[in-house]
């Protein structure tokens, strides 16, 4: 398969970024962030996500959906990315539907994905315990209790977590923190007894949150996968969520670079367009290296998920690493080339910062993927 | 796709059968190489009987017309011949700037004449080909060049001297650049010239570098008479010819950023050791796993270019983006592999050491951000070409 998009992927990415370019720009986040919005993302927006097909991108048409792939995810995150857009778009359609999709329960599928496709049932996927990314480890108690399990521990860092109706929940149900094996997946109602859900505004002015679980009961049918085999399920839900970031990420850098080029050009000192500098120069060409190498790793791993689901786990630690450093570098150079006025919160380079910082954090910084990739390779 | 697979299938049975043990060897060292010539030498019969087997099939130079020696093949199918060679450990059957640079030169510029002529013995291996680019005072500002050739009637008289010249002392011809409107802008009176190596009032003079060896020579012209037919493109206007090339010097160059042998991780266990699975020494593992993952990104940059440029959906500029990144990305292998071998690696004449291969392997890898381009010229063509800053 080429390593370019198709042209139905491409007319995908071109509804995608003229959709958001006028309904989600970045004013739009901004205004949320500053009316102190509840939600934290509009719910008219994602009603117009539904109507899109975006909502059940992944699912199959008996269900509703689009029955799209990783690639045409990967391309309407990488406009999200553009656009700073808030939404439950990774959440929900990529890592929910990811995780209903491959368990293939099809009476729950035939219950939950339709609501999913028209946008009336949000998911949120619950890793993180510690404040960094580290899945094995994961400590939350299932416990064997009547029929089912009760759960409790504490999660952080889940994405839309307070919006969210139900929870994908990794939880400890045999071995140790630590060990990939006795890991099981729940699929908890968030208003069940026993859950206290701390809304946590992130310095992105994105959406997480805490959660709580304090002896919370659950049906064994609340069972996602296999109970004590949950990991290569949990790794491949976390996989796609890892493309899905490096897309976004992909997108928010080449914004970030774009609107940097833009300022080189027009932005004049010593009676001269400060891009006429070669120090500038350089330095914008090394970028743009960066982030076009970046964006190869990217697709790979999209296409990777599409073609070759469990063995993508090495392209995609690629895609995470290169996408988290180059969209930092990016953000990075954009403050300094705009010099002061990249400083002030009335100018959007601050956001795709504080962006890129949480994207780089979410599924794994680029550490823990290098680290996973030598793993892989065994040193 | 059905036409592909089958093709896949009899290529790799071809392979299977045709392609000698020995063959399927990773190169020992740079020497291993078949550059073919006029004075080459086989240095096995297994490299003989490979190399004669690919060139007859014309699998020298796959995606080549078959008129023209080539194999004929489309692109799809050069890419899985590539592909069952490297999954069966193929070496390639010959290497030689003839293939990498002047052939695609002469099938875009040359006269039918011309490409008749070269192009075969190209893909025979009969002619080894150098490169007269640069001059002592013509580096980076390369269309400054002075050599200069005369309109003599019926030759042109070339006089000058050319420097860093790629295996000159072996090569049989020459590609070169020379001034033939010394009047015009110093872009515009340019030519680009083939002439036999040869010819009286050639001559070269290898120049020993850090690394020991002199893979590099300056190259003196002394009233040499070239016949006028052996122009390619139109007079003056060999600079762009000469750009073009460069285009492809540069892809060759970047190539050297998909590194080969063992992967660096694998090398650095056998070195240092590892304690449950994870390298001794983690710093420089985070090193190494931190190359891996640029170094696997990149491959995937020059998979992807090439199926832009094929879409024509590529910056003709991308290739200064593919040379800068594979560069530095070479040097920064053999820094690790410097590292990951310690003292070992220091040795410079030794039995264990191969005559310092690693140590002299390292330094070569310093010319690969200087040679094609410096890494600050590419970064000057990718402000230029493709961010359209100004001034640039």
């Amino acid at each position: 398969m080429a390593l370019i998009l198709t042209e139905e992927q491409m007319m995908v990415r071109d509804n995608a970024r003229a959709f958001l370019a006028d309904k989600a720009p970045v004013a739009h986040l901004r205004k949320l962030r500053d009316t102190r919005d509840a939600d934290g993302f509009s719910r008219s927006l994602w009603k117009a996500f539904a109507e899109m097909g975006f909502c059940g991108l992944l699912l199959p048409e008996s269900l509703g959906g689009s029955g799209l792939g990783y690639v045409e995810g990967g391309v309407i995150m990488e406009e999200i990315g553009r656009n700073l857009t808030p939404s439950p778009f990774l959440s929900t359609a990529l890592l929910g539907a990811t995780a209903l999709l491959r368990d293939g329960n099809s009476a729950r599928n035939k219950e939950l994905l339709p609501k999913l496709a028209t946008g009336d049932l949000l998911l949120a996927l619950a890793v993180d315990e510690r404040t960094k990314h580290a899945p094995s480890a994961t400590a939350l108690k299932a416990e064997r209790s009547g029929n089912g399990f009760a759960l409790t521990g504490e999660k952080c860092f889940v994405a839309d977590g307070h919006v969210a109706d139900l929870f994908i929940v990794a939880a400890r149900s045999a071995g140790a923190p630590g060990e990939t094996d006795g890991l099981t997946l729940f699929l908890v109602d968030a208003k069940a007894k026993g859950i206290d859900t701390e809304r946590a505004v992130m310095v992105d002015a994105h959406n997480a949150a805490r959660i709580r679980l304090d002896r919370v009961e659950v049906d064994a049918d609340a069972v996602i996968g296999e109970v004590d085999r949950g990991w290569p399920l949990l790794e491949g839900v976390l996989n796609v969520g890892r493309a899905a970031v490096a897309a976004e990420l992909t997108g928010l850098g080449e914004e970030a670079f774009a609107r940097t080029l833009g300022y080189l050009k027009q932005r004049r000192q010593f009676g001269e367009p400060i891009g006429s500098f070669q120090a500038l120069q350089h330095r914008a060409a090394h970028l743009f290296t960066e982030l076009e190498i970046t964006q190869a790793a990217v697709l790979k791993a999209l296409q990777t998920l599409d073609g070759d689901f469990d063995r993508a786990a090495p392209v995609v630690s690629v895609a995470k690493a290169r996408a988290g450093a180059s969209a930092t570098l990016a953000v990075q150079e954009a403050v300094q080339m705009h010099g002061g006025i990249g400083m002030t919160d009335e100018l959007d380079v601050g956001l795709f910062m504080k962006r890129a910082r949480v994207g780089q954090e979410l599924f794994g910084d680029a550490g823990f993927h290098a680290d996973r990739l030598a793993r892989l390779h065994n040193y | 796709m059905a036409d592909l697979e089958k093709f896949r299938n009899e290529t790799r049975a071809w392979l299977a059968a045709n392609c000698p043990p020995d063959m399927r060897l990773p190169f020992a060292d740079e020497g291993d190489r078949y550059w073919g010539g006029r004075n080459a030498a086989f240095k096995s019969e297994g490299q003989r009987l490979w190399f004669e087997r690919m060139a007859a099939r014309g699998w020298t130079v796959p995606e080549w017309p078959k008129e023209y020696g080539g194999g004929g093949l489309s692109r799809e199918e050069a890419r899985v011949l590539r592909g069952e060679m490297r999954r069966l450990g193929c070496r390639s059957p010959l290497d030689s700037f003839g293939i990498w640079m002047l052939g695609p030169a002469l099938l875009r510029y040359g006269s039918e004449a011309q490409k008749r002529e070269y192009l075969p013995q190209i893909a025979r291996g009969e002619i080894r080909w150098c490169q007269g680019y640069s001059e002592p005072n013509a580096g980076s500002d390369l269309a400054s060049l002075a050599t200069r050739a005369e309109d003599r009637g019926d030759h042109f008289l070339v006089n000058g001297r050319k420097i860093w010249t790629s295996y000159a002392d072996k090569a049989d011809w020459i590609f070169c650049l020379v001034r033939t409107d010394p009047a015009a802008s110093k872009h515009l009176g340019i030519s680009f010239i083939l002439f036999d190596m040869r010819t009286p009032g050639v001559s070269t003079k290898p120049i020993l570098l850090v690394s020991g060896n002199s893979p590099f020579c300056e190259t003196f012209f002394d009233d040499v008479r070239v016949p006028k037919g052996q122009v390619v493109g139109e007079l003056n206007k060999g600079w762009e010819v000469a750009k073009y090339l460069l285009t492809h010097e540069r892809e060759m160059i970047s190539g050297i950023g998909l590194g080969t042998g063992r992967p660096l991780g694998q090398v650095a266990a056998d070195a240092l050791g590892s304690e449950a699975g994870i390298l001794a020494d983690t710093c420089l593992r985070a090193d190494i796993a931190r190359f891996e993952v640029d170094s696997a990104a990149f491959q995937f940059a020059l998979e992807r270019t090439g199926d832009l440029l094929k879409a024509k959906q590529a910056n003709p500029a991308i290739s200064s983006m593919l040379k800068y990144y594979g560069a530095e990305l070479n040097k920064r292998r053999h820094e690790l592999l410097m590292t990951a071998g310690g003292s070992d690696a220091l040795e410079w004449e030794s039995e264990r050491s191969r005559g310092g291969d690693a140590a002299r392997g390292w330094l070569r890898t310093k010319a690969n951000s200087i040679e094609g381009g410096t890494s600050e010229v590419q970064l000057n063509v990718i402000a230029k070409r493709i961010l359209e800053l100004p001034g640039a």
